[in-house]
């Protein structure tokens, strides 16, 4: 049971971290001119509502599988997600708001914030992959 | 024409006298002398000529007889004798700097015409001409060339010397005799024009680094640039004119607008005749803005096809109908010009269509019309002046160094558009603090500590307000670069001084950014078609003024320093048809050009002018009676819509459904179709929705005419606008153009409807307010559809109630359109709205457009553009698209410093629009800014813009309000005080903690901070509507810095006493100039009338006690009681007072692209509390005095 956790954990991490670096890539497009804000932020808006189901879903889980810590290292990032959706003010776009992006400096700062969450991701990825392995070399055992 | 170096070595004359110390009258001007005889005309001038030129006989082959221009004024009645007596000299050329003083108290006098002069220096074409353009002609010519600088130069010095010592007025000898002995020429002043005690030591300032032929160096006019420093703008522009140095190669084009503008300017600045009263109100500013107006009148094309370049709107049309005198003269070298054409065509054509375009296109301001309508009677030497035009066909090339001086002309001509001659007004006289205070920037080199940074006491010094408007700070460059630099109304930056870190930035706790207005009416731009266009090949910055030629071959780039090469078509200048000098090449000489693009810069082919109407006819428009007023202007102005052949009109109405008109050629009637299917929009014929203008113009004044009365009788009460703008998308997406909509109500029906989210009890609360931001994202991703395919979309917002702007704003905000806003607009019951609809749509209608636009704004490499304002959508980092840009669409940007400017001594900004303009033509108008850059936190304070730091601030706290909360912005605001004074007073140790001390250059700042707290926009406690608020948030975003100032800090005068005031001449007009009055309560007096100009309003308080006699003759009524509660113009009254009061208000008026509405108040009227609440200096309620409000700065700074 544990094992199946972690896979499906370790599974939802890569989704993430593809995502992220989906993210990552598609602003840095913008940054460079390569594509235009329009279309940059209708992309990057479709994947937001799936990244954060995505990460509440490990969430949820760690917490059902009662494994506090990883839990609670995922907690501020879930709740940032789901608060940074749900604060968008009724006239923008979504997260990504086109008008907006290039504005007081919006870029950077979502660049910022996916880098952070695919070193987030990372770490978590190792650690799923250590709890699921050793899980798998426990259940034997146990 | 002639290659530079054939031109004779003649200075023109022109010369600036400022006779006027501070105190003294200013009226300068350079008046050029002309010789009396060469006024009869070209052919005596002819005769004279040789001997004058005698001296270079090489170089003349022909005898050219510019001075044909000069006598215009001369003749004028009243020279006085003073300046006769430079005429009579031997030199005619001497007396082009006569400046008239008028002796005290005589009227008159001040003939100004700077230019005429310059003609004196012309190059024979000949040379130029027959030798072709290549490098032929360049030996030849260079070789004279050379030697003629050398006496030159000599004379140079010895004018410098002159000009140290204070001597007022400089007169540049004209002829080559007069030149070589500097000494006569400089004699004869003193006895010709000017008494004595107008000389002032501040004015000594010289054309002369102009008058100094740059020749082959590109730098050489450095040299003298110290000296120019300190001269007034205005006096620069007349001045420069004259004096060409003799050797700029620049454009014969130009050479001949030139001309042109100057024998204008002559020949108005006879109609101008300016009272001098003694004292510092009887000098005069010079208008050189009002001149410069008048050169806008679009006049005739025909000088654009002898030009290769030309500048857009030079000709006045009354030239044209001059009679010109000397026929021979000017065909000769109308034949030469051809051939000159004909051998240059090869790099660049010259194409009259684009003046004719451009003279068509802008809007030209009412001014120019009273000067081609004024009945100036023309003594015989006027006449002459007219002859200029034909020289300047004749003569292109002759004036080669002209160029040199003349973009700074335009540049700061331009101010007249906005403001005719009354921007420079402070700085021509008020005083010595206020001379030295507007010319801070520029003592900066001189004195120990610039004048921005004087300390002021603001507790103690009460009286902060200039006597007129607040002048643009002057960068702190040499005056070379100072001419070259761009116009401060088309690009202002908040920091003259560029600070050289992030940190040092930070330090000053200023916001660093740009205020841009680029596509302002221009009364003066140089056009220029070419086939390559020459850029940067890694930042693709056009090539400009601050650009450094390393040699011949090469340029570097000054904003990535990256070397270029200069492309061979770019060494020979086909104006002057010389070869091997880039540098003097009109992009290199103007930092305010238009380029005609080529077909790389089109990504389809141009497109036609679209406009498309939509039209609320919903039983509240109907009541409302806009139609009526809509309809009336389009059928007036059907006409004048600019566009070209390919033009296209459509028409949308709608209610609960959305009609159609189908207009197609043919048809015997409109015919409307209706389509109720609002939540599936389509349209239900594929053409005759767009139709051409000349094609179906019958039918479209058909439908114009039936429009008003076909909704009477509707009972529909619902408003299906999303529905209606999504088929008028559909619409114009083929073509793209602008959507212009007319809404009443909140949108009720189908998709973007809208609930109303005003809850009136709010509306003074001093909390939050909510609801500034858009309820729905519907707006917005509409106005990005729309700019996509290259449509804008403006609104026009004529409700009684709440409509939800903040909401419908968006439809225009991000698609680069504009906004207007009538509250409680009804056609009976608010006739002052009424009429400023109409107006405005005058305005709206017949205003050039320029579409399919992209703006991009690059700076020096280490600054970079953080943030946008303004009505745009901003596409990637840098571009703007703007599916539509205007001439009253501003814009600002915030920057910062990302790497440090150590290894660079300027820091440069430009801005390049690039559109197609209504006639289909692509069009890059670029604009550069140079400024330098600091590294003392000192010379930061002492460059603060104040107006554009303001301005700046406002359009952040309008974001913070929109993002986090409008107390949160409010208290921003404070901050931004409070801060940099504070960090001022840390950096003067030498100051007193317990005084507010501000720098000079911010005097005026918690002044219009405050002010800014108590505008609709951020007012908190005031009963102000949600949608009120909302439009003056949306104003502030898209409204230029001089409209905006106007709205955040009204100005008042007091209009009672206006026969006293001092006056200044528009075109014929005179015009009074009353001081600027605080707005406080104090100033107001029962016995006076007070007139406050708050931009879109204009309001006339009449006091209790006022004077009978003004209400009679202004106001049209026997005494104030039976003055009316309601009164919105006044009456035409043949008394001294109405015309002033009435030239007063309407010199107002045309300054501004909004008509304001006028208002005449009594004291217990009830609109008493809109004027007072423009009161700012005054407590109210819910906010501060400013004293109060000093003392709360000075309590945040201390603690």
């Amino acid at each position: 049971m544990e094992s199946v956790v972690f896979i499906f954990s370790l599974i939802d991490c890569c989704a993430l971290i593809f995502l992220s670096v989906y993210f990552i890539i598609t602003l840095s497009d913008l940054e460079c001119d390569y594509i235009n804000a329009r279309s940059c932020c209708s992309k990057l808006n479709k994947w937001v509502v799936p990244e954060v189901i995505g990460h509440a879903v490990v969430t949820v889980l760690m917490l059902i599988s009662l494994h506090w810590f990883i839990f609670l290292l995922n907690l501020p990032i879930a709740t940032w997600n789901i608060y940074r959706f749900i604060m968008v003010p009724s006239g923008n776009m979504g997260v990504f708001d086109p008008t907006e992006i290039h504005n007081r400096g919006q870029l950077k700062s979502h660049m910022k914030e996916a880098m952070i969450k695919l070193g987030f991701h990372l770490l978590c990825f190792f650690m799923y992959l250590y709890s699921s392995t050793s899980a798998a070399f426990n259940k034997p055992v146990g | 024409m002639s290659a530079p170096a054939g031109l004779p070595p003649r200075p023109a004359g022109a010369v600036a006298a400022y006779p006027g110390g501070p105190g003294g009258s200013r009226e300068a001007a350079a008046p050029q002398g002309a010789a009396p005889r060469c006024q009869n005309g070209p052919v005596q001038s002819q005769m004279q000529f040789p001997s004058g030129y005698g001296s270079h006989p090489p170089n003349y082959s022909a005898p050219s007889g510019h001075y044909s221009q000069v006598p215009s004024k001369a003749v004028s009645s009243h020279l006085d004798n003073q300046y006769r007596a430079s005429y009579q000299s031997p030199y005619y050329s001497a007396p082009a700097q006569n400046v008239m003083t008028p002796p005290v108290g005589t009227n008159v006098l001040n003939t100004r015409e700077s230019q005429q002069f310059y003609n004196s220096s012309t190059p024979p074409h000949t040379v130029g001409l027959t030798e072709g353009p290549a490098q032929g002609a360049i030996p030849s010519g260079s070789y004279v060339y050379t030697s003629a600088q050398q006496s030159y130069s000599a004379f140079g010095d010895h004018y410098n010397t002159s000009v140290s010592s204070s001597v007022a007025s400089q007169g540049f000898p004209l002829n080559s005799d007069h030149y070589a002995m500097p000494v006569v020429s400089s004699a004869m002043y003193p006895n010709v024009s000017y008494p004595p005690a107008a000389t002032s030591s501040m004015y000594g300032q010289a054309f002369t680094s102009q008058s100094l032929p740059a020749a082959g160096q590109f730098k050489e006019t450095n040299t003298f640039s110290s000296q120019s420093t300190s001269v007034p703008h205005s006096l620069q522009q007349h001045v420069p004119v004259g004096y060409n140095s003799t050797l700029s190669t620049i454009s014969s084009a130009q050479s001949f607008q030139d001309n042109l503008s100057k024998s204008l300017t002559g020949s108005v600045a006879k109609v101008n005749n300016q009272v001098n009263r003694g004292g510092i109100d009887s000098s005069q500013p010079v208008h050189s803005v009002s001149q410069n107006v008048q050169l806008t009148k679009p006049g005739f094309g025909a000088p654009a096809s002898s030009a290769l370049i030309s500048s857009v709107r030079t000709p006045a049309p009354g030239l044209s109908s001059q009679p010109r005198s000397s026929p021979s003269i000017t065909q000769s070298p109308d034949s030469a010009l051809q051939e000159a054409l004909d051998s240059s065509s090869t790099t660049s054509s010259a194409s009259p269509v684009l003046n004719n375009y451009d003279a068509l296109e802008g809007g030209g301001y009412p001014e120019t019309r009273s000067v081609t309508n004024s009945p100036v009677p023309t003594p015989p030497a006027p006449q002459t002046s007219k002859t200029s035009k034909p020289f300047g066909y004749g003569y292109p090339a002759l004036q080669p160094a002209y160029q040199n001086t003349a973009p700074p002309t335009p540049v700061q001509a331009t101010n007249p558009s906005h403001h005719p001659g009354f921007q420079h007004y402070p700085q021509q006289y008020p005083g010595v603090n206020q001379l030295s205070s507007s010319l801070g920037g520029l003592s900066l080199q001189h004195s120990q500590q610039p004048e921005g940074l004087r300390p002021v006491n603001l507790t103690q010094d009460r009286n902060i307000l200039p006597v007129s408007s607040v002048p643009a700070p002057v960068p702190n460059l040499n005056s070379d670069l100072r001419k070259l630099n761009c116009s401060p109304d088309s690009f202002r930056c908040t920091l003259t001084n560029i600070p050289q870190t992030q940190a040092l930035l930070n330090k000053a706790k200023l916001p660093l950014g740009l205020l841009l207005h680029p596509f302002r009416d221009l009364t003066q731009l140089p056009v220029i078609t070419s086939s390559t266009i020459v850029r940067c090949r890694s930042c693709r910055t056009y090539i400009n003024p601050f650009v450094s030629f390393i040699d011949q071959r090469r340029w570097k780039c000054n904003l990535c320093y990256r070397v270029n090469d200069v492309p061979e078509e770019f060494m020979y200048n086909p104006l002057t048809r010389s070869y091997g000098e880039p540098h003097k090449r009109p992009e290199v000489q103007n930092s305010t050009v238009e380029f005609i693009a080529s077909s790389d810069y089109m990504l389809r082919p141009p497109q036609p002018a679209v406009y498309l109407f939509v039209l609320d006819v919903s039983h509240n428009a109907v009541d409302a009676g806009y139609l009526t007023i809509v309809c009336n202007s389009l059928l007036e102005n059907l006409d004048k819509l600019p566009g070209d052949s390919r033009t296209r009109i459509g028409f949308i109405t709608f209610d609960s459904t959305v009609q159609f008109y189908n207009l197609q050629e043919g048809l015997s009637q409109p015919q409307m179709l209706i389509v109720s299917d609002i939540d599936d929009i389509f349209l239900p014929t594929p053409d005759g929705l767009l139709v051409n203008l000349h094609e179906s113009k019958e039918l479209i004044k058909d439908l114009l005419n039936a429009l008003p009365n076909m909704f009477t009788n509707t009972r529909e009460t619902h408003s299906a606008l999303g529905s209606a703008l999504q088929a008028a998308f559909k619409l114009m997406s083929p073509t793209g153009g602008r959507i212009s909509v007319f809404q009443t109500q909140l949108p009720s029906l189908g998709a973007g409807l809208l609930h109303s989210r005003e809850d009136p009890n709010q509306r003074s609360s001093t909390k939050v307010v909510q609801h500034l931001g858009p309820a729905t994202d519907f707006y917005k991703k509409l106005a990005l559809d729309c700019s996509g395919q290259q449509t804008a979309v403006d609104l026009f917002l004529l409700s009684s109630q709440y409509s939800d702007l903040a909401s419908l704003a968006c439809m225009s905000k991000y698609s680069a359109g504009c906004i207007y806003y009538y509250p409680s607009f009804h056609h009976s019951h608010n006739p002052a709205q009424a009429e400023k609809l109409q107006k405005d749509l005058k305005r709206y209608l017949t205003r050039k457009i320029g579409f399919e636009a992209v703006m991009r704004i690059r700076c020096t490499k280490g600054l970079s553009i953080h943030t946008f304002h303004g009505n745009f959508f901003v596409r990637s980092t840098d571009l703007l698209s703007l599916a539509n840009v205007n001439p009253d669409a501003g814009f600002a940007v915030q920057m910062s410093i990302e790497e440090s400017l150590t290894d660079t001594s300027l820091a440069c900004f430009q801005t390049a629009l690039l559109y197609t303009s209504s006639k289909g033509e692509r069009r890059i108008r670029v604009h550069t800014l140079c400024l330098p850059v600091v590294n003392s936190l000192a010379d930061v304070y002492a460059g603060a813009d104040v107006q554009a730091v303001v301005c700046l601030l406002a359009n952040m706290a309008v974001d913070r309000s929109v993002s986090s909360s409008l107390p949160d912005a409010r208290d921003a605001l404070v901050n931004a005080v409070v801060d940099s004074l504070s960090a001022y007073m840390s950096t003067a140790s030498n100051l007193q903690q317990s005084m507010l001390i501000a720098p000079n250059s911010l005097k005026l700042f918690p002044l219009y901070v405050l002010a800014l707290l108590k505008q609709k926009a951020f007012r908190t406690g005031t009963s102000t509507r949600l949608d009120d608020r909302v439009y003056a948030m949306c104003q502030i975003k898209s409204q230029p810095l001089v409209h905006l100032m106007k709205m955040i800090h009204p100005n008042l005068y007091r209009i009672d006493k206006l026969i006293d005031e001092s006056t200044i001449h528009v075109n014929d007009r005179v015009v009074p100039q009353p001081p600027l009055q605080k707005l406080s309560a104090e100033k107001l007096t029962r016995e006076g009338a007070f007139l406050m100009d708050c931009g879109s309003n204009f309001y006339i308080w009449i006091g209790k006690n006022c004077d009978n006699n003004f209400i009679k003759d202004v106001l049209g009524y026997p005494n104030y009681a039976s003055i009316p509660q309601r009164m919105t113009q006044l009456p035409e009254i043949d008394a001294l007072s109405s015309e002033r009061t009435r030239s007063f208000i309407s010199w107002l008026r045309d300054n501004r692209p909004l008509s304001p509405v006028l208002q005449v108040i009594k004291d217990e009227n009830p609109a008493k509390t809109d004027f007072f609440q423009h009161l700012i200096e005054d407590r109210t309620e819910a906010a501060f005095s400013y004293y109060e409000f000093l003392l709360h700065i000075q309590q945040q700074i201390c603690k």
